[in-house]
Formats: structure tokens, C-alpha cells, sequence
């Protein structure tokens, strides 16, 4: 058993038992965190390919960004995670009919993949001794240069409506200004106030 | 592939593309005062994109993801026009309704580069990203009032059936990749001309022509529309109804045409079948609404399904009658709902039939802009929309098996004709209950420019057009 072997099924491993806790710990910010245990095994895996474009994307994409915000939605909003697990007894039955529907599909496509070797049919424009970070990049900044920079766009649309749909301008919020700070001297941030004994200083 | 080639191809593309950047930056740093310099900016830079479109470079760019030749052109130019009466409008109502925020000229900008993707698509992914540009845009411009529920109802309705509506053509798309072996669609036609067009095609074909039925909102796929129509901020409900439904059907020819030029009868009934259904629906789903702009929703759902007639009769004739009968129809329902914008009774919008009671002897100018516009809608010679109409039945008729249906085309055109003709009735024999509000300019400028152009100008219309169109139909490559 060679090393790649070991680290293959020590991933594996670990991906699976990770899985299965995200689903089952009680406490929901445990539960993003074995995700997050179960993205980086993944990128592991990933790399074991020969695939470092995708393990990167991964970490930086789900780990960097999704996972992040799934913690910081579980923190900071008061969901009620106990009656969400409400009827889980009930839909079970219907919840592991489903499974194993997705279980015997995956199945079979493995058994034929196998059978048929995993040949890709898409034909082969590989280039030796180039990274395929490299690779990927040369097609997406020359082919698909077109896609790229109009799926850029939609971007700045969703962008451009978020803001337009959700930016009010509150009057009255207290923000920080530098300007009026430094600007700040003896005359406008201190008052010399004379305080008779026993009256204390009135507004 | 120098900045001489494709670039050149793309160049109205790269103007508004950076144009609307410009734009929201410029917006953006002159904070509330930059509405008008936006919108006057926005206008600019579509006129702009409509001569780099008239004068610029045809050809295929971008390994075939992007098409300009005479059909692009054509429809780009017509496009670029509507979106640029849309900021003329829309710009002047926000500022009367106190809501001039400089972000709306840039996405109809953006929207209006989404459609122009959406007409020069040669590829499945180019098709997809334009639709969604295009799309995305409209949404927000549809909640743009986003204190009115209705206006926030309407978008989140739009927003759901149209992510529905990307989901099938998605999926359409995929099979049809996964059959074909390429998202060209020139690669698609030679893969489809090598023997009989394989199921597996024509089933992700029915899902695209479905996907891009709920874009031009034709029955049976049409339920967003009223809601939409009667929800939408009105100048963004008139952009709405005039250049995406163009876009669209430009972007819908393309794909059958040169995708599955092979294909004709199987997708042809299929585009047979959704036209009637949208005709029926239209005329009959028109007859019970109170609301203009409603009433104004199934009109259009109607006349798609004339448009849908045209192209389903498969021929470069047929193509023809599309792009004519959406360019007519076009200025038609603009200039509807610049009516709709010059209606106001102390401050509040005249949006139902019993409210325009009379309105010939109260406003003429506009009652009568409203009855020419009617008219050429219904059908009526020698106006705008009887040219329309008259261009789709005649390639109808002239495609073999296509007699019934055209006949039932005119059948229905003629219910129809019952709810714009009540509504003229409204306005001319019923008793005024009421002043109304000075119209404003802007509005009133459109409304009657358009009800000009609806007649007698079309007649000077139709000799250019006619060339134009039979040029761009031409373009599709079919007999």
C-alpha cells in the first residue's frame, strides 16, 4: 500500500465522518465547522487528483466564503434549530426511501464508469508540462473571454440591485468621521464648567 | 484575435458595456444632484451603440459565441431606441414621483446590452448569459419603488417564474449539449443534419422554445405578465413590454433557425401550438380586465402569439413578418403606455376603463393619441398594426398547412378587437366624471408621436422597413 493509498482513504475517511456529523451534532456551530473539516478534506482529495485548481477553489470559494457566512448566520440570527429538527422521526421513511434512490443511481454510474474505464470523451487539448491552473486559465482568458467578462456583468447587475433594493440612508446614524476628529482642538472638545459644592453640574 | 476583429464585431457591445461603468461611476460620485447627467449620458450612450451597430463590422467574433450580421443589426438598433425612450420617460416620472435615483438609466443601459447579447448570440452559454443580464436588470427595475407592495409583489413574481423559466432552458440546454456535442449552434445544425435529428435534441429543444416562451411571455407560460405589467413602476412596465419581447423573439428565430435549421416541422408545431394557445388566451383573458395596464399584459400575450405565427411558419418570409409585426407592435404599445403616464386625476394614475369616462371631451389630445393607438392594435387598414397583422397572415397563408391556422389567427383578432373597442366607446360616448391633471410633457410627446407613426407615418414607415426587414430576415438562412 503505497502512500497515495494511505492518504486516499484517510481523507476519505475522514470526509465520510464529517459528512455524517454535520448532519448529526446538536449544536449548530459545531455542525459548520465539521463542514468546514469536510470542505478541506475534500480539497485534499482533490489534490490527490492532481486537481489543485479545484482544491484551491474549495478552500477559498466554500471554506473562505460560504462556510463563513454560514457561521456567521448561525451566530448572529436567532434560529431555532430544535424545532427545525421538529417531524424528523416522521420524514425519515421518506428521507431514506430518497437516499437510497440516490444511492443505487451512484451505484450504478460507478459500475459503468469502471466497466468503461475512466476515459474522458471530451477531446483531449491538454498541454504537457503546463499546471491546469495554467491550463484552465489560458482557455477562460482566450475562448471563453467573451463569457467570462459578460458573466462579470450580471455580477455588477446583481451588485447594482442589491444596493438599490436594500441602501437607505438613515437620517441621524452616528458614523465616524476623521475630518471632525483630528479637527477636534481644546476649544470645541472641552468646557471648563465652575461646580458649587453641593449642586453637582446641571445639563 | 486582435482588438481589430472581434472587437470591432462586439463594438456596441464594449460602448455600453463601459458606458454604463462610466455611468455608475459618474452617478456615483455626483451622489443625488446626477440623475439628469446620468440619464442624459445614458441616452448618449445608447444613440452611440445604435450607430456603432448601423455602421460597424459584421462577422462572427469570439469563436462563434457572437453574430453580428443583418438580423443583429437590425434588431439592435430598434432596440437601443426603445431603451432610450424608456430613460426618457422613466427619468421624468421619477423625478416628478420624487425617486430620481441615478441607477435607473444604468440598468436599463445594462439591460439593454443583455438584450444586444441576446440578438448576436451564436452559442447556448452567450444565449444563457444574455437572457440573464437582460433579465437580472428588469428585476430590479421592476422593484425600483420598492416602498409599493405591489411594485415588490410584481418583481418577486417576475424574479420566481424567471428563475423557473432559466432553469428549463438550462436544462434544455443541457440535453441538447449532451446530444449535439456542442453549444454552437452552427456545430448543432451539422451535428443534427448527419441523418434524423436524435429525440434527445428534440426533447432539450421543447425545453428551450419553453424557457424562452416564459421570456416572451407567451401562453402557456404567460401567468407572470398580468401581475408584472400592473405592479412595474409604468415607463419600466412600457420598457418591459416593448424591446426584451423583441430581444427575445429575434434571439428565439436565431436559435431555431440556425441551430435547428433541420428540424423545422418538429419545432414548428410545437411554436404553431404555443402561438394559438397565446392567441386565445389573449383575447379572451382580455375581455374580463378593468385594468389598463392588465388589459395592456394580455394584449401583448396576443401578439406575441401573431409574432410566434410568423415564425412558425419556418420560412425567411415568415421571419420577415416577426420582425416587422414586433417593430410596429413596439412602438405601438410605447406609445399606450406613454398614454398611461399622461393620466393622472389629482395626483393619482387613471389605470382603470371607468376612469378614462369621457376623456375626448375632457383631454383630446390624449383620447385621441388612445383611440388611433386602439385602432392600429385591433387590426384596423391602413394603420400600423393592420401592416403588422397583414405581414404575419400572409406568410401564413403562403406556408403549406398553415391555412387554419391563420384563419383562426383572424378569428381571434377579432374577439380581441371587442375590449379596445369598449374601451374607445369609454372614452367617447360615456360622461366625463372629472378634470384630470395636465399631462406632462414628456409623456405627451411620446404618446401622441407614437399614435402619429401608428398612422400616417407608417406609411413612410413601411418603405424603409420593408427593405430592412427582408434583409435581416435573410440573415437567419432560411428558404
Amino acid at each position: 500500500m503505497d502512500l497515495t493509498a494511505i492518504a486516499f482513504h484517510l481523507l476519505a475517511a475522514i470526509l465520510l465522518g464529517a459528512a455524517l456529523l454535520v448532519v448529526t451534532v446538536r449544536n449548530p456551530v459545531h455542525s459548520v465547522l465539521f463542514l468546514i473539516l469536510s470542505f478541506f478534506t475534500g480539497a485534499g482529495l482533490f489534490v490527490l487528483l492532481g486537481a489543485e485548481f479545484l482544491a484551491m477553489l474549495l478552500v477559498v470559494v466554500y471554506v473562505g466564503a460560504v462556510a463563513v457566512l454560514f457561521l456567521f448566520v448561525v451566530m448572529m440570527l436567532d434560529v431555532d434549530f430544535v424545532s427545525l429538527r421538529f417531524g424528523f422521526a416522521r420524514y425519515l421513511p421518506i428521507g431514506l426511501v430518497v437516499s437510497g434512490l440516490l444511492l443505487i443511481e451512484m451505484i450504478l454510474i460507478s459500475g459503468a464508469v469502471a466497466a468503461r474505464g475512466a476515459v474522458s470523451v471530451v477531446k483531449n487539448s491538454l498541454v504537457s508540462g503546463v499546471s491546469n491552473t495554467e491550463q484552465i486559465g489560458r482557455v477562460l482568458y482566450t475562448d471563453y473571454i467573451y463569457f467570462f467578462q459578460s458573466a462579470g456583468l450580471v455580477l455588477l447587475v446583481a451588485m447594482i440591485g442589491a444596493i438599490v433594493l436594500t441602501l437607505r440612508h438613515k437620517p441621524g446614524v452616528k458614523r465616524q468621521n476623521i475630518a471632525d476628529q483630528t479637527a477636534r482642538d481644546r476649544k470645541s472638545g472641552l468646557r471648563v464648567v465652575k461646580v458649587n459644592i453641593g449642586e453637582g453640574v446641571s445639563e | 484575435m486582435g482588438f481589430d476583429s472581434a472587437h470591432l464585431i462586439a463594438l456596441p457591445e464594449l460602448v455600453l458595456a463601459l458606458g454604463a461603468i462610466l455611468l455608475l461611476v459618474v452617478g456615483a460620485f455626483l451622489g443625488k444632484r446626477s440623475m439628469a447627467v446620468v440619464s442624459g449620458g445614458s441616452v448618449i450612450v445608447l444613440l452611440f451603440a445604435a450607430i456603432a451597430a448601423g455602421l460597424g463590422a459584421k462577422g462572427v467574433a469570439f469563436n462563434g459565441a457572437f453574430i453580428a450580421d443583418d438580423a443583429s443589426v437590425f434588431s439592435k438598433v430598434a432596440i437601443y431606441i426603445a431603451s432610450a425612450v424608456a430613460i426618457f420617460l422613466g427619468e421624468r416620472w421619477l423625478t416628478r414621483i420624487g425617486n430620481a435615483k441615478f441607477e435607473y438609466p444604468v440598468l436599463v443601459v445594462l439591460a439593454a446590452l443583455g438584450m444586444g447579447m441576446m440578438v448576436s448570440a451564436g452559442d447556448l452559454i452567450s444565449l444563457y448569459i444574455g437572457i440573464e443580464l437582460q433579465s437580472l436588470a428588469l428585476y430590479v427595475l421592476c422593484a425600483f419603488q420598492r416602498d409599493d407592495a405591489k411594485a415588490s409583489e410584481s418583481a418577486l413574481k417576475y424574479f420566481v417564474l424567471g428563475a423557473l423559466s432559466s432553469g428549463l432552458l438550462l436544462y434544455g440546454s443541457s440535453l441538447i449539449y449532451g446530444f449535439a456535442g456542442s453549444t454552437h449552434f452552427a456545430d448543432i445544425a451539422a451535428a443534427a443534419s448527419h441523418g434524423s435529428v436524435s429525440a434527445g435534441v428534440i426533447f432539450g429543444l421543447v425545453f428551450l422554445i419553453c424557457g424562452l416562451a416564459f421570456k416572451v411571455s407567451a401562453a402557456p407560460f404567460h401567468m407572470w405578465t398580468p401581475d408584472v405589467y400592473e405592479g412595474a413602476p409604468t415607463p419600466v412596465a412600457a420598457f418591459l413590454a416593448a424591446a426584451p419581447k423583441l430581444a427575445a423573439m429575434v434571439l428565439f428565430a436565431r436559435v431555431l433557425a440556425q441551430g435547428f435549421a433541420h428540424a423545422i416541422p418538429e419545432w414548428s408545431q410545437v411554436v404553431t401550438a404555443v402561438a394559438l394557445i397565446s392567441v386565445t388566451v389573449g383575447a379572451l383573458g382580455g375581455l374580463v380586465q378593468k385594468n389598463i395596464k392588465r388589459l395592456l399584459a394580455y394584449s401583448s400575450i396576443a401578439n406575441i402569439g401573431y409574432a410566434l405565427l410568423g415564425l412558425a411558419s419556418g420560412s425567411q418570409q415568415g421571419m420577415q413578418a416577426m420582425l416587422m409585426f414586433m417593430v410596429l407592435y413596439m412602438i405601438d404599445v410605447t406609445g399606450f403606455f406613454a398614454c398611461l403616464l399622461a393620466l393622472y386625476r389629482k395626483g393619482e394614475p387613471m389605470e382603470t376603463l371607468p376612469s378614462l369616462a369621457g376623456l375626448v371631451r375632457v383631454r383630446p389630445g390624449i383620447a385621441i393619441a388612445l383611440t388611433i393607438l386602439s385602432l392600429s392594435v385591433l387590426g384596423l387598414p391602413p394603420l400600423s398594426g393592420f401592416w403588422a397583422k397583414f405581414y404575419v397572415f400572409r406568410a401564413a397563408v403562403s406556408t403549406p398547412g398553415m391555412g387554419w391556422q391563420a384563419v383562426y389567427g383572424l378569428v381571434f383578432s377579432v374577439a380581441a378587437a371587442f375590449y379596445y373597442l369598449r374601451m374607445i366607446k369609454t372614452m367617447w360616448f360615456d360622461e366625463p366624471i372629472g378634470e384630470t391633471d395636465v399631462p406632462p410633457a414628456d409623456a405627451r410627446i411620446v404618446a401622441l408621436g407614437a399614435a402619429a407613426f401608428a398612422f400616417p407615418l407608417v406609411m413612410i414607415g413601411l418603405a424603409f422597413l420593408d427593405p430592412l426587414t427582408a434583409a435581416a430576415a435573410k440573415a437567419f438562412g432560411l428558404a
